[in-house]
């Protein structure tokens, strides 16, 4: 009898990504579905797409799906949270969706300790639509509207959105983690979780900031994409948990 | 049972009678009565209140509730309104249904927040981007906002589109008698199948207005254009006042009407015959109305109006298909400045008739 | 018993889970699928020792890893 080790999570259907080869929206979305498997969340997850490359996420999922405005998907999560509070909901957004367009919408969200789960993707770089600079774009870093490399004088200064959260009230847990390797992979994993279940226990705000690539405008292979994510994005990026108030029935670490 | 309400607070009430058991708003004068009623009143019914950041997000929180089955609703004034426009036409696109009840107040810019109807055609044109139409009510008393937005959440769950109760400062801060309708419990309204809730029993459902295949982007087109076509058929709304033997016809929505009825009976008075039609709904518009006058005999149609001219182009495409091309004047304040009845009574004395309202 | 099943149609030749495999026996091959990417395989199944690192870094679910059972 051979035993499956790994397969396809439930929540995830049968549709191709469309994400460019190597793009790490592809693990994420897995890491969701696998998340929600294991904590038995199957018939009553609501997911909330952006706008950006995760505009088409709810082709992937099967739960009920909602498409938001650019910006505005912490919004309308709060909308569906109010209308139906026993769902588990997710909230998938890239950096120019959350932290550009849709501040506003993530700070109030997470201020008002809002309970569900954001999964915010941060690869530096508006990818659908071509390459621009996002507000988490590097200072030096080339983007299609900072060509000559981003310019804190003109372009402003990236901004860092586990820090800035983690300061409000309302959040109950924020970390910031990669995809770059299995290590990283399952980590990412275990934040989703524990995010997941926050929400469960009605603890309030959380965020899981995942640092990823994009290949295509970054104009390296995935396998170099992801050696810039462990080299130089993660420093201006710490990885680490910057908000946990712990789950119940969890003992305090001293 | 008759009770003294304020506008705001007659809509706002009305609504929760509707079963509405989710209110996003965000301050704004002249509509705060709206959210502060909201705040205290729906925790008793077991609904939920949230003073959004700001009205792009409220409109989106309606997105989210709406989309999910429940009853839901906005409220603002002209400035949000313009910042919800992209949400509202998400909803349109998505077909969401909920209620958007718009407190007018005199613009543009910040301008001031006095009485006007200077945001029809953002309204019953739609501000927003993409061809969508917003199902607009115009009530002229608190009853009738009472009356309007309790029927406005039926009509948004029938056709599953925006309604929105257009009233002006002067509706929501007036005090009348009014009867709120008989309350009804939304647990007894038809299951909404296509709602995002959770529960689907591995029936996805998906809320959404992108279609990135033109042909695809196309049907949906149709399918809200036969929508629309159906509301104008079914649901079209409007008030005749004196227009039997009418020679001239003051056209007005909203409390300028009542000025207007007050004119027409002065006229009467002074022999002239005068008469008022009233839209009630202003999308989809009465143009039948009008042509029907027209062709009745009434040769000059005066557009009564809180705007620089916004009414009065509804009112010549209305009279386009009728036989004889009648006259169409414009008599309008502004700025926040309300006529008086004997001001429109004067106007239409002196026979003046001409399409530039600073004329 | 096959350890690793590729459903080759999902595959875009990234090669993440080549990289990511300890016992080096993956690859990038230079069969397409019919979106027209090279896709991955393994070459030397025998070699595999059911770690799932390969289908841990697949951003496309191409990969379902079997073992023996107990």
């Amino acid at each position: 009898m051979d035993q499956v080790v790994f397969r396809k999570p439930k929540l995830l259907n049968d549709t191709p990504m469309h994400y460019c080869p190597g793009c790490t929206h592809g693990i994420v979305h897995r890491l969701i579905a696998e998340a929600l498997e294991e904590l038995g969340e199957y018939d009553n997850v609501i997911g909330i797409a952006p706008v950006g490359c995760a505009v088409f996420a709810y082709n992937y999922f099967r739960c009920d799906m909602y498409e938001a405005a650019h910006g505005r998907a912490p919004s309308v999560a709060t909308g569906v949270k109010r209308a139906c509070e026993d769902s588990t909901v997710f909230v998938y957004q890239g950096d120019g969706d959350l932290a550009s367009i849709g501040m506003a919408e993530i700070v109030h969200a997470a201020t008002r300790g809002e309970n569900f789960t954001v999964i915010f993707i941060n690869n530096g770089i508006y990818g659908m639509t071509g390459g621009q600079m996002a507000p988490t774009t590097l200072p030096g870093q080339k983007t299609t509207t900072s060509q000559q490399g981003r310019d804190p004088k003109e372009h402003g200064n990236p901004i860092k959105v586990c820090e800035l959260l983690s300061t409000l009230t309302g959040p109950a847990y924020i970390a910031r983690t990669t995809v770059t390797d299995v290590k990283s992979v399952r980590a990412t994993r275990e934040a989703i979780k524990r995010g997941f279940t926050m929400q469960k226990q009605k603890r309030g705000f959380s965020l899981i900031e995942i640092l990823s690539t994009c290949p295509t405008n970054f104009h390296l292979s995935p396998l170099d994409s992801m050696k810039y994510i462990d080299e130089v994005a993660v420093k201006a990026y710490p990885l680490g948990v910057y908000k946990d108030i712990g789950l119940i029935g969890e003992e305090k670490k001293q | 049972m008759k009770k003294l309400w304020k506008g705001n607070e007659a809509v706002a009430e009305a609504a929760v009678a509707a079963g509405c058991r989710c209110f996003f708003g965000y301050p704004i004068t002249p509509q705060n009565e709206i959210p502060e009623y909201m705040s205290w009143r729906l925790k008793e019914v077991g609904g939920h209140f949230v003073q959004a950041e700001s009205e792009v997000s409220a409109i989106n929180m309606v997105y989210g509730a709406g989309g999910a089955g429940v009853r839901a609703m906005t409220s603002s004034s002209g400035p949000g309104i313009s910042l919800k426009q992209e949400g509202i036409s998400y909803i349109a696109g998505a077909e969401i249904p909920c209620v958007i009840a718009d407190m007018m107040r005199a613009g543009p810019g910040l301008g001031g927040i006095q009485p006007s109807q200077s945001d029809y055609l953002q309204a019953v044109k739609g501000g927003g981007h993409g061809d969508y139409k917003v199902f607009v009510y115009a009530p002229a008393s608190v009853q009738e906002a009472a009356d309007l937005t309790f029927k406005a959440f039926d009509i948004a769950d029938k056709y599953r589109n925006p309604v929105m109760v257009l009233g002006d400062g002067m509706l929501g801060q007036m005090m009348e008698p009014a009867e709120i309708p008989a309350a009804i419990d939304p647990a007894t309204l038809p299951v909404k199948k296509w709602a995002a809730c959770g529960h689907n029993g591995g029936k996805q459902r998906v809320l959404s207005s992108i279609l990135m295949n033109p042909d695809d982007l196309e049907e949906h087109n149709r399918k809200l254009t036969r929508k629309y076509e159906q509301m104008a058929k079914e649901e079209t709304a409007y008030e005749h006042y004196r227009t039997e033997d009418a020679d001239i016809v003051l056209v007005a929505y909203g409390i300028v009407a009542r000025i207007c009825k007050a004119a027409v009976d002065m006229l009467r008075q002074a022999g002239i015959k005068a008469g008022l039609f009233r839209p009630i709904t202003l999308f989809p518009f009465p143009y039948g109305q009008l042509v029907k006058l027209a062709d009745g005999g009434v040769n000059k149609f005066i557009s009564v109006e809180l705007s620089c001219g916004q009414l009065i182009e509804d009112v010549k495409l209305g009279l386009y298909d009728s036989k004889n091309r009648p006259e169409v004047g414009i008599y309008a304040r502004v700025g926040g400045n309300v006529m008086k009845p004997e001001d429109v009574a004067d106007y239409v004395r002196k026979g003046k008739v001409s399409s530039s309202w600073i004329k | 018993m096959k350890k690793l099943i590729f459903d080759e149609k999902f595959c875009k030749g990234c090669g993440l889970c080549v990289a990511a495999c300890p016992k080096k026996i993956l690859t990038v091959g230079k069969r397409l699928n019919a979106m027209g990417y090279a896709v991955a395989e393994c070459i030397d199944e025998s070699a595999c020792i059911g770690c799932a690192f390969c289908a841990t870094m697949c951003p496309d679910c191409v990969i379902e890893v079997h073992k023996e059972g107990r």
